[in-house]
């Protein structure tokens, strides 16, 4: 197995950290030591919480950070083959077999192949970041060849032959956790559950990516949306939210919507569910940010 | 080979995690140690993170990773559950570390007393007639459970999509010749069946022949998910995933806690929507509670919970032992509330109607 302590100039875990930050990424001390990890041992880093805690985010600050093109597979059930390695262009293929009469044709040329994310990934392993997102979305099937995939990076094409690459590449992938990964990708991976920051970093996220956000404001907004995650809501908001409801908020408190209205008007952008809605309908005021400078 | 003895306590931990029930491969050991190694490591919480992530922790199952780190690396003894005040801490004890409290946890003697009355005018139910229910339904289950398109396609004589890798393939063996078109369909797979027991005290008779039934489904089903529903929600599903049932029921009566308590079926299910994780299972899916919905107090949690339901599954019915006699009608408030939302009320009065109508519900939707 092969160790290598220092990736892209980075050293430890603490300068990860700091490169995040000046990417725009706030990570905790824990997110860092796995991403760290994960990329000294050569071995996938598997990102698992709730929606919208920023675990895409942190794939794609990653891939800024190792000066890296983040290639993203998005799953979805049923997701194939097809659709994550490589594809023939068949119509292509079709009209070359008309046109070509009785000379030579390779019909199974570069030409003719469109590359899949995976397959992407593995012909140039270092210079991409390869983001499996929400691989719990994708069935059994799919994990099981994803699992052959992240164990000796090869793709074989039966029309061609064997891609192999050089070098192990950067994998992140993220799961919502809908559903139980199996045992074996686990395994194969470094992990961390990102869990909620606390209310001074995400009071931090949200002045960092936000354009015009007092800090007043977003503290404010921080709080409460605290208090709303403590709820049993269907969809309690995410950083994302957090994020968009302060932004939201400091509209409309600049086109004159006074303070603890502009937060109510607002709402529509953190909680996105009626019946959330409609249960917080009596007790909302008591939660929404009061004066907020 | 003598390994250096600084090592032992690095080896002593997944000895140690493997002994309680964490799957620790060899390679994560290595990696473990390698990265024990990478971080310095300069304190305890290096060795801690690294171990975290390396042996690749579940979050529900954290605080029992944190006593056994303890235990091997600071030489601080194990607590039992039952000492540990910090609710947290009990909760990862459970077997499988799924389990929710829900709130306002309340005898119902008076009800569940009600519930023994009516349920012995019901149809008795026999060892020899549950085992055959039980074998039939392991038998159908296969082709009976309620199913839906899959995304994924397959080869089809009349399908609805070219198969063009394939008609092409053909081509080119017969000189750019296409003498036939293939196509594909969409595969077909089995529905999620979620099943919620309730275990109170007015089911208690009922207990054990329901969690023979669960065992049978998640046995004979490829997608079920088994909660119980009492003063605490569990979800039991992979407790009964080995094949004997004797280990599964074991497995299963251990991680209840809550057998024959009050319950207030309501907040129970309120309970189970508020994970959102486990609300996800119930997102086109096939939902069957077990419960003679008897409870105190207002409906209004369990009217709210069943309209959720309802729009979260592909199918929602409710089956009671009460139900046995033709003529039922639902006596409770609560029930009566939320029949609209029901797709169908049915009786759980003997194994043999439960099964029958798993393996019916396909066809009534």
């Amino acid at each position: 197995m092969a160790v290598t302590p220092n990736i892209a100039g980075i050293r430890a875990p603490e300068e990860l950290r700091r490169a995040l930050t000046d990417a725009q990424y706030l990570a905790d001390d824990a997110l860092s030591t796995a991403a760290y990890l994960a990329l000294a041992l050569g071995k996938p880093l598997l990102l698992e919480g709730a929606p919208g805690v920023g675990k895409t985010e942190a794939a794609k600050a990653l891939g800024g950070v190792l000066g890296r093109n983040v290639i993203r597979l998005q799953c979805f059930e049923g997701i194939d083959a097809a659709a994550a390695l490589y594809e023939w262009n068949y119509p292509r293929q079709m009209l070359a077999i008309r046109q070509a009469d009785d000379a030579h044709l390779n019909l199974y040329s570069e030409d003719y192949l469109q590359e899949r994310p995976l397959l992407q990934a593995l012909r140039n392993p270092t210079g991409t970041l390869l983001l499996i997102d929400e691989i719990d979305r994708s069935d059994q099937e799919f994990e099981a060849f994803l699992l052959e995939f992240l164990s000796d990076f090869t793709i074989s094409i039966p029309e061609t032959g064997t891609v192999r690459a050089a070098q192990a590449p950067v994998v992140v992938l993220t799961s919502n956790r809908t559903r139980d990964l199996h045992e074996a990708l686990r395994r194969r991976c470094v992990y961390h559950w990102i869990d909620y920051p606390d209310a001074a970093l995400e009071a931090e996220i949200v002045m960092t990516r936000a354009s015009s956000v007092a800090r007043g404001t977003a503290e404010a907004v921080v709080a409460s949306v605290g208090l709303l995650r403590a709820e049993p809501l269907a969809k309690p908001p995410g950083v994302a939210e957090t994020v968009e409801w302060a932004e939201a908020a400091t509209l409309l408190n600049q086109q004159g919507a006074r303070w603890p209205d502009a937060f109510k008007r607002s709402i529509g952008v953190a909680l996105k569910d009626h019946d959330d809605l409609s249960y917080m309908a009596e007790r909302l005021s008591s939660v929404l940010p009061g004066e907020a400078a | 080979m003598s390994l250096p003895r600084a090592l032992q306590p690095f080896l002593g931990l997944p000895h140690a995690l493997k002994g309680a029930g964490f799957a620790v491969s060899p390679d994560q050991t290595i990696d473990f140690i390698a990265a024990v190694g990478l971080l310095g490591p300069r304190d305890m919480t290096d060795i801690w993170r690294a171990g975290r992530a390396l042996f690749a922790i579940p979050p529900e199952r954290m605080a029992e990773y944190d006593a056994i780190f303890r235990a091997v690396f600071l030489n601080q003894v194990v607590q039992s559950p039952v000492d540990d005040d910090e609710d947290d801490e009990v909760e990862a004890y459970e077997p499988t570390g799924d389990t929710d409290d829900i709130e306002s946890p309340e005898d119902d003697s008076e009800v569940g007393a009600e519930a023994t009355v009516i349920e012995r005018l019901g149809r008795r139910d026999l060892g020899d007639s549950v085992d055959a229910a039980l074998d039939r339904f392991k038998r159908d289950a296969a082709r009976a459970l309620p199913r839906r398109l899959s995304y994924r396609r397959r080869a089809f004589r009349k399908g609805d999509r070219l198969d063009m890798r394939r008609i092409l393939r053909e081509a080119v063996r017969r000189d750019g010749d296409v003498p036939r078109l293939f196509e594909t369909q969409r595969k077909q797979r089995q529905r999620r069946v979620l099943l919620l027991i309730d275990v109170s005290g007015s089911m208690k008779d009922r207990s054990e022949a329901m969690l023979r039934l669960a065992h049978a489904v998640v046995q004979a089903a490829e997608w079920a998910e088994v909660f119980t529903l009492g003063t605490r929600l569990t979800r039991i599903t992979e407790s009964l995933r080995p094949a004997d049932r004797g280990a599964a029921l074991a497995r299963a009566s251990e991680a209840i806690a809550d057998f024959d308590g009050g319950t207030r079926i309501g907040d129970a299910l309120a309970a189970y929507l508020a994970v959102p994780r486990y609300a996800g299972f119930a997102r086109g899916a096939a939902v069957v509670v077990l419960s003679d919905g008897l409870e105190r107090g207002m409906p209004n949690a369990l009217i709210d919970a069943a309209s959720r339901l309802s729009r979260l599954a592909c199918r929602f019915d409710w089956l009671t032992p009460l139900a046995a006699d033709p003529d039922y009608t639902p006596a409770t408030e609560g029930l009566t509330a939320i029949l609209p939302m029901i797709d169908q009320l049915g009786s759980a009065a003997t194994t043999a109607d439960i099964t029958e109508h798993i393996l019916t519900m396909a066809r009534a939707a």
